[in-house]
C-alpha cells in the first residue's frame, strides 16, 4: 500500500492526439457558439423571459454537481480512513477541479454581460446564494488546490487527511449552495424545497462517481496499465448505492410536493401530462439515468463485467443531465401560481415554449469537453495515476 | 524660447486639459447630484388599482404609455416570450365563481423583494423610497431575479438596441422591469401609465402619508396584494379581484 508509485501517462500517440483533438473540435465549437450569441444576443437561443435559463444552465449546473461528487473518492481515502481508495485521491481531486472548471465556464459565457465577470467577483450582495456559491467555487479550487499539494508533496503528506477533511466540508457546503439556488426560489412551485440541498448533495455522489469510474477506466485501458477488479468493482458498488440514494430523494421530493394543493397542479404536470417533461422524467431521468443502470451493476448476469460498468456510468450521466433539465427547463416552463383560485386567460400562463438552439448545447457539450482535456492534460505532465491499481497492489488482502 | 510644441510641452499641456476637464466634470456632475434631495424611507410610493374600475381598453392605453415612455416594445428579433414585458394586460377567471377581471400586471414594488435578495451583485435594489431598480451597469444578465420573481414581472434584453431614450439606459444582456417611472416621480410627476388613462381607477401615491389619497382610500376599502401569502409587502395594491 504505501508503495504506491503514480507516474505521469505517455501522451505522445496518434491515439493521444487523436482524443485531444476530438474534445478539442468540441471547445472550439463551443467558443464559436458564444461568439455568435453574445454578438447578436440572447434572441438565436431557445431562451426567453419564460426560459430564463437554457440548456447552459442544464450542463453548467450538472458539471458543478458532479465536481462535487468526484471529490467523494478522495473523500473516502481521507476523512473515512478507507485505504483502498487512497491511491485514487489525486485523480478525484483533479476530476473534481477539472468538472467545477468545465461548468464554470459555461456559467459565465451563458451570462448576458460576461464581461462584466470582474463586477461579479468585486460586488457582493451576502443575502444572496449566488454570491455565496461565487465564494464557495472559488474557495473549492484554493482547497483543492491545496489538498493536492498536500497529497503530492511528501513533506506535506502528514496534513493530507486534514485537508481532506477542509475540503470535504466545503464540497458539502458547496453543494447545498447549489441546491439551494433553487430551493430559495419561493415564487415557483417546482423549486422552494429545502430537499433540493440534500438531494443535489446525493446527485453529486451518483454524477460525480460515474464520471470518475469512466475516466479512470479510460485512462487505465488506454495507458495499458493494470486496473484490478477490486477497487473497480467496489467503486460500481458504490454508484449502484448512490443511483439507489438519488431515486430515493427523488420520490420524497415528489410526494411531498403532491401532498401540498399549491403544489399538485406542477406534480401533475412533471409527472403525468407534461408530454415531453414527463417523458424524460419517466424513461429518462428514473428509467435511464437510475433504474438501468442499478441493474447492470447488480444483477448477477452484468455483474462484475467492467464494459456494464463503463455503460451503467454513462447512463448515470445522460440520466443525470436529463434529471437536471426537468428540473430547470421543467420547473420554468410550468407557469407561476400566480393568482391561487383563479385561472390566467390571457396575458400570461400556459406551459412556455423552448426549443434548445444548436449554440447553446454545444456551449453545454463545450464544457464537457474542457473538462475532459484539462484532465487530460493534467495527468500527461503530473503524476496522478498510479503506475499499477492491480488487485495486489490496492489491496494486498485481496483474494481471487 | 522657441515658439515651437516640443514632445513634452504638448504632454503636459495635454495631461493639465484632461486633468481640468475632469475634475470640472466631477465637480458639475456632484453639483448636479446635491440639488437633489435624497429620497427617504419616509416616504413608500405606490399604486392602489381599482380593476372594477377600469376598463380593458384603458389598461392597453397603459401599456402603450409605458412602452412610448421607456422605449420597449418595438425589438426587431426577439419573438415570443422572448419580447420585453414591462407592464401587461392579465385576465383572470375565478375558478368558483367564474368572475373574470382584468387588470394590468407589471413590477410590484415589493417591500421585502425577491430579486434584490438572490442578486449577486447588487444590481438589483430597492431604493429608500421602496421603488425597485436594476441598475445596469452592475448588471451581469445572470437572470436570477427573473427567477426568483414571483410576478413574471421582469425581462431580459435578448438583442443589440439603438436610440434608447436618455433616462433609460436599456442594453442588450441585462434585466430590466418597471421603474415606476422613477424619473417622472422624482420630477414630481405621476407614473405614465397612471397619468395616460384619464380615470381615478388608479390612485397613486405615498402609501405611508396619512393624508394621501391613496393612504385614505386603502384605510377605508378592501385590497389585495397579489401573493399576499409571500408577505412580501407589495406597493403595487389591487381592489376588485
Amino acid at each position: 500500500m504505501s508503495n504506491i508509485r503514480y507516474q505521469q501517462i505517455d501522451g505522445r500517440g496518434l491515439g493521444f492526439y487523436t482524443l485531444v483533438a476530438f474534445f478539442g473540435v468540441f471547445i472550439l465549437a463551443a467558443l464559436g457558439s458564444v461568439y455568435y450569441m453574445e454578438h447578436n444576443g440572447h434572441y438565436v437561443t431557445g431562451m426567453s423571459n419564460r426560459i430564463v435559463w437554457g440548456m447552459p444552465h442544464v450542463f453548467a449546473i450538472f458539471l458543478i454537481v458532479a465536481a462535487s461528487g468526484a471529490l467523494n473518492v478522495a473523500s473516502i481515502a481521507s476523512v473515512f480512513q478507507k485505504k483502498m481508495y487512497k491511491p485514487l485521491s489525486r485523480l478525484s481531486g483533479l476530476v473534481s477541479l477539472a468538472l467545477l472548471a468545465g461548468g464554470l465556464m459555461i456559467l459565465v459565457l451563458d451570462l448576458g454581460r460576461p464581461d462584466r465577470l470582474i463586477v461579479a467577483m468585486t460586488e457582493y450582495n451576502f443575502k444572496s446564494i449566488f454570491a455565496w456559491n461565487i465564494i464557495l467555487y472559488n474557495g473549492f479550487f484554493v482547497i483543492v488546490g491545496i489538498y493536492l499539494w498536500m497529497m503530492f508533496e511528501r513533506r506535506m503528506n502528514k496534513f493530507s487527511s486534514k485537508a481532506g477533511l477542509a475540503a470535504f466540508t466545503w464540497r458539502l457546503i458547496l453543494t447545498t449552495g447549489t441546491g439551494s439556488i433553487f430551493g430559495f426560489l419561493v415564487a415557483r412551485q417546482a423549486y422552494d424545497a429545502v430537499i433540493m440541498a440534500p438531494m443535489f448533495i446525493i446527485m453529486s455522489f451518483a454524477f460525480g462517481l460515474a464520471f470518475f469510474i469512466l475516466i479512470l477506466m479510460a485512462s487505465y485501458k488506454w495507458t495499458e496499465r493494470e486496473l484490478g477488479d477490486a477497487i473497480v468493482n467496489r467503486l460500481g458498488n458504490l454508484l449502484g448505492v448512490f443511483v439507489a440514494a438519488v431515486l430515493y430523494f427523488v420520490a420524497v421530493y415528489h410526494l411531498g410536493n403532491l401532498y401540498l394543493a399549491e403544489n399538485t397542479r406542477v406534480e401533475n404536470f412533471l409527472l403525468f401530462d407534461g408530454g415531453v417533461y414527463t417523458q424524460l422524467f419517466w424513461y429518462g431521468q428514473i428509467i435511464i439515468g437510475g433504474l438501468l443502470p442499478m441493474s447492470l451493476i447488480y444483477l448477477p448476469a452484468t455483474k462484475g463485467n467492467r464494459s456494464m460498468l463503463g455503460l451503467s456510468s454513462l447512463l448515470v450521466i445522460v440520466g443525470g443531465i436529463i434529471q437536471i433539465y426537468v428540473l430547470i427547463i421543467g420547473g420554468q416552463a410550468y407557469p407561476i401560481e400566480m393568482f391561487p383560485g383563479m385561472d390566467i386567460i390571457e396575458g400570461y400562463g400556459g406551459i412556455a415554449k423552448y426549443v434548445p438552439s444548436l449554440p447553446e448545447t454545444l456551449l453545454g457539450i463545450g464544457g464537457i469537453a474542457v473538462s475532459i482535456v484539462a484532465v487530460i492534460f493534467f495527468i500527461k505532465f503530473l503524476p496522478f495515476l498510479p503506475e499499477s491499481l492491480a488487485d495486489e497492489v490496492a489491496d494486498p488482502h485481496h483474494k481471487v | 524660447m522657441s515658439n515651437v510644441l516640443n514632445r513634452r510641452d504638448f504632454i503636459k499641456a495635454t495631461t493639465a486639459a484632461v486633468g481640468v476637464t475632469s475634475v470640472a466634470t466631477g465637480v458639475t456632475l456632484t453639483t448636479f447630484a446635491a440639488n437633489k434631495e435624497p429620497v427617504s424611507s419616509e416616504t413608500r410610493w405606490g399604486m392602489l388599482i381599482d380593476t372594477n374600475n377600469l376598463t380593458e381598453t384603458e389598461i392597453e392605453v397603459m401599456v402603450n404609455a409605458c412602452q412610448k415612455e421607456h422605449g420597449w416594445g418595438s425589438e426587431l428579433h426577439s419573438i415570443g416570450d422572448q419580447k420585453p414585458n414591462w407592464i401587461k394586460k392579465i385576465k383572470v377567471k375565478d375558478r368558483s365563481t367564474e368572475k373574470v377581471t382584468s387588470l394590468p400586471l407589471m413590477c410590484q414594488h415589493c417591500d421585502q423583494p425577491p430579486c434584490v435578495d438572490v442578486c449577486p451583485t447588487n444590481a438589483s435594489m430597492k431604493r429608500e423610497d421602496g421603488i425597485v431598480l436594476v441598475d445596469r451597469h452592475l448588471c451581469i444578465g445572470c437572470r436570477y431575479c427573473m427567477m426568483a420573481c414571483p410576478y413574471d414581472a421582469r425581462s431580459f434584453v435578448h438583442e443589440n438596441l439603438t436610440n434608447q431614450k436618455e433616462h433609460m439606459p436599456r442594453g442588450k444582456g441585462t434585466v430590466e422591469s418597471c421603474t415606476l417611472c422613477v424619473h417622472r416621480i422624482d420630477n414630481g410627476e405621476q407614473p405614465v401609465c397612471v397619468s395616460s388613462i384619464n380615470s381615478d381607477a388608479i390612485i397613486f401615491g405615498d402609501l405611508k402619508d396619512s393624508n394621501s389619497n391613496i393612504n385614505k382610500t386603502l384605510r377605508k376599502i378592501q385590497s389585495t396584494q397579489i401573493r399576499a401569502d409571500l408577505n412580501l409587502n407589495t406597493g403595487i395594491r389591487y381592489s376588485g379581484i
